[in-house]
């Protein structure tokens, strides 16, 4: 069977009411982007449905980038084929013959908009059915509940058929929900949490926190590597890093050990507060799951919660580890996380974190020194960068900083 | 010059010198150090990987780097063995592999390891059925080449590897060495689990190429030490050569599409030519033949004598494999196709590349047909 064209229905958004079409036009964006350098598709949306026309453009690659697109609950492949019995039996038949997986029952779902065929829609289905089950082995019809339906779709100029459904990646468009700034830390659940962020249609911006000469540039590059991989699941990521030395020798130097970790998880939300803020974004998130570590614990998140009253999204909550790296191994970001070089949180991490933090004990121990100062300047410091579609733009306001991203293209 | 030896090395492409000069210049920090440096070299390293695992259609975590082809079907066979020896200790293969599968397997059959030899038909062909006799249940291994480096015979490996399928304690290894840039193979579709590829016969070069080690696939390291590559082959890696191989795979594959009858065309000028000359006996197959190997045999002449003679003249051709071309006996590949001790004493190899041109073919017509007369005379 060729393939013409690919169909895809929307998922949950069809639920949205007055907000469809900005819905609708901000997916077709979206696919638009993820599948660029197939040069010869056209891209057709209507309020339920899109249609992508492949012309000669090799569907199952189009169909990779597809299942990595957020909006889209299933699609289907579709040959187009003259409205008339014998092609349509032959179309039909090759449409089943082509599944991967195999099935034992089916059915056939004739719409007959063409009203002036010859044959009603019973007819049809019989006879399409018929002749499937003449020239297969092992078929039978199950019109109740069946592996697989093939779909006719019969129009005066052509006839669509159909067969079988592929699974997209469900969620909503990304960009229709707002902007959150993500903590990436460069660990296994972080990228996950941003993953599932984006899922919900979310545009990510990210930071993350180095501390040169502690943290090395393999650390910052991993992050690096992070982000480039999630932008196959949206158009742009923003990440900025800051640089965090500063501000953690402050704390190792002025804050009791039990509470350093408490502290600094407090400085990097008050410093993610304060780049949302610039950079409009609503909310933060981060891939904390309860219970986890030190930090992620209820007592945890209460004391270091109280410094922002943005909201602090955690996708991750209540997924257990294993399930977090499955996820992390199905978005290939699992191999790049594993890479063992440290990051902030864990150079200056003290023997015995406290599990049980206090507000009022953390905030008596930070107002013993003003950090203000050295926030402002963190924040002020940051360097960012651009990745779009796998591509990265530097914007660093540090000059020096700016060769760092190499461009092997030439030697390649 | 007339290189007609394109099976035993091919010319590195001038692009490709470059990419090396370049990045032993420029990238000479050991990708493991710590620094930055080190730091650019690895994130080099991760970006050639993924060229090539993007080029062959598989995960840039499926490639181990070798120093070529001999070392991945060791790194394959030796490293499966080791590995696996509790699960089983039978392994199959056939009479008319590279010496560095067939060696490998001798070797590990002093070792208590038992191995099955498959004999090819008359025109070299091992079929699926063959293997499917041989298969037990404590078969662990099945190396199989794909193309035959001395005949240009293509092995049906798609049906082969379909059928291992079913057997998920017995792993499927192919020697696609002489096939990539010229024999297309689906790596999945074929249901390989092994596949070693070797640089420096599409225009890289030498001492460097990978093995495809399919997500999942186990195998014991045969070289120990710092633990490079997923610890199955440690060593610093040769990041020059290995650039220089994703860049020259890059360009081969990219000729082979944009040239795809060419190496056909020049093959049929050469096979019209040598139908012509009495006595040539041709032992390349005339179906499932790969487009770029000619084996013929003149039988009476002494196959050095025809190389040297050819050479005289500017042209390079090989006796047999390069590879086994040193020990003066006959062709075991041609032996044991049937052929009588005479024919496989006295083959020559004719192997092509994408540089090679329709005008050395018709120079090349022309020289042989010259140097065998005169040499059929002076014999007799």
């Amino acid at each position: 069977m060729i393939v013409d064209y690919i169909l895809i229905r929307y998922g949950e958004m069809t639920t949205k009411g007055k907000n469809r079409n900005r819905f609708t036009s901000i997916l077709r964006e979206n696919v638009r982007t993820r599948l660029k350098d197939f040069t010869n598709i056209k891209i057709e949306a209507t309020r339920d449905r899109m249609y992508i026309k492949l012309n000669g453009e090799d569907h199952e690659q189009v169909a990779i980038r597809l299942k990595q697109v957020f909006g889209i609950h299933t699609f289907s492949f579709a040959s187009k084929v003259e409205t008339e019995l014998e092609a349509m039996k032959k179309g039909a038949l090759a449409a089943i013959e082509k599944l991967e997986v195999p099935v034992k029952t089916f059915k056939v779902n004739v719409q007959r908009s063409y009203k002036n065929f010859p044959l009603k829609t019973p007819e049809l289905n019989r006879e399409l059915g018929g002749y499937i089950l003449q020239n297969t082995e092992h078929l039978t019809v199950d019109v109740h509940n069946p592996d697989v339906s093939v779909r006719v779709e019969v129009r005066e100029d052509a006839t669509y058929i159909t067969c079988g459904e592929e699974h997209g990646a469900g969620g909503l468009p990304v960009g229709v929900s707002g902007k959150v700034m993500m903590l990436l830390s460069g660990g296994i659940d972080s990228p996950v949490a941003t993953y599932l962020m984006l899922k919900r249609g979310v545009t990510v911006e990210a930071v993350h926190f180095e501390s040169p000469p502690f943290t090395s540039e393999r650390a910052k590059q991993k992050v690096m590597d992070l982000t480039s991989k999630l932008t196959k699941y949206c158009r742009r990521v923003t990440l900025h890093v800051i640089p965090f030395t500063e501000v953690q020798k402050t704390i190792h130097k002025e804050i009791p050990a039990s509470y350093t970790m408490t502290v600094m998880r407090r400085m990097m939300l008050r410093i993610s507060e304060q780049v949302a803020k610039e950079r409009k974004a609503l909310a933060l998130a981060t891939g904390e799951s309860l219970g986890q570590v030190a930090s992620q614990t209820l007592d945890s998140m209460h004391t270091i919660n109280e410094v922002t009253n943005y909201p602090v999204l955690r996708p991750l909550l209540a997924m257990d580890k294993i399930e977090i790296m499955d996820i992390a191994r199905k978005i290939d970001t699992y191999d790049i996380s594993i890479r063992p070089y440290e990051d902030c949180c864990t150079i200056f991490s003290p023997a015995n974190p406290t599990t049980k933090p206090k507000r009022d004990k953390a905030e008596r121990f930070e107002s013993k020194y003003d950090f203000t100062a050295l926030l402002e300047e963190a924040v002020q410091n940051r360097e960012t960068i651009i990745f779009e579609n796998e591509s990265i733009r530097s914007k660093s306001n540090d000059k020096d900083k700016e060769e760092q991203v190499i461009d092997f293209k030439d030697l390649l | 010059m007339i290189y007609f030896d394109n099976s035993a090395t091919t010319k590195p492409y001038k692009e490709v010198l470059q990419t090396y000069v370049t990045v032993s210049e420029q990238f000479f920090g050991n990708p493991s150090s710590l620094h930055k440096l080190g730091g650019q070299s690895e994130q080099l390293l991760e970006q050639a990987r993924q060229q090539i695992a993007n080029l062959i259609g598989i995960h840039s975590s499926e490639i181990i780097f070798t120093s070529g082809g001999t070392e991945g079907n060791n790194l394959a066979i030796k490293g499966t063995a080791m590995q696996h020896r509790n699960r089983g200790r039978h392994m199959i293969t056939t009479e008319i592999e590279h010496p560095s599968i067939y060696e490998a397997y001798k070797q590990l059959e002093q070792l208590g390891f038992e191995v099955t030899y498959l004999t090819p038909d008359e025109n070299g062909f091992i079929s699926a059925q063959q293997v499917k006799n041989a298969m037990r249940d404590d078969t662990i291994l099945v190396s199989l080449i794909h193309v035959n480096n001395e005949t240009g015979t293509i092995q049906p490996i798609k049906e082969i590897g379909e059928f291992l399928a079913k057997f998920p304690k017995t792993y499927f290894h192919v020697d696609h060495v002489q096939g990539i840039g010229k024999v297309p193979l689906n790596l999945k579709d074929s249901h390989i689990d092994l596949c070693s590829f070797s640089g420096h016969k599409f225009h890289s070069v030498k001492g460097t190429g990978f093995l495809y080690v399919k997500k999942g696939v186990t195998l014991s390291s045969i070289l120990t030490g710092g633990s490079q590559e997923q610890e199955i082959r440690s060593g610093t890696e040769n990041l020059a050569g290995i650039v220089a191989m994703a860049k020259a795979l890059r360009m081969t594959l990219e000729k082979q599409s944009q040239m795809k009858s060419h190496l056909l065309e020049l093959r049929e000028q050469i096979m019209n030519n040598l139908h012509q000359i009495d006595k040539a006996i041709i032992n390349s197959p005339s179906y499932n033949f790969a487009p770029h190997i000619m084996n013929v045999s003149f039988v009476g002449l002494k196959p050095e004598v025809i190389v040297h003679a050819l050479a005289d003249k500017g042209v390079f051709i090989s006796t047999k494999s390069a590879c086994s071309s040193k020990s003066s006996d006959v062709s075991r590949v041609l032996q044991v196709m049937g052929k009588s001790d005479q024919v496989a004493g006295s083959a020559i190899r004719i192997s092509l590349s994408y540089e090679n041109t329709m005008d050395e073919v018709e120079k090349f017509n022309n020289i042989i047909n010259e140097v065998i007369a005169k040499l059929y005379k002076v014999t007799r």
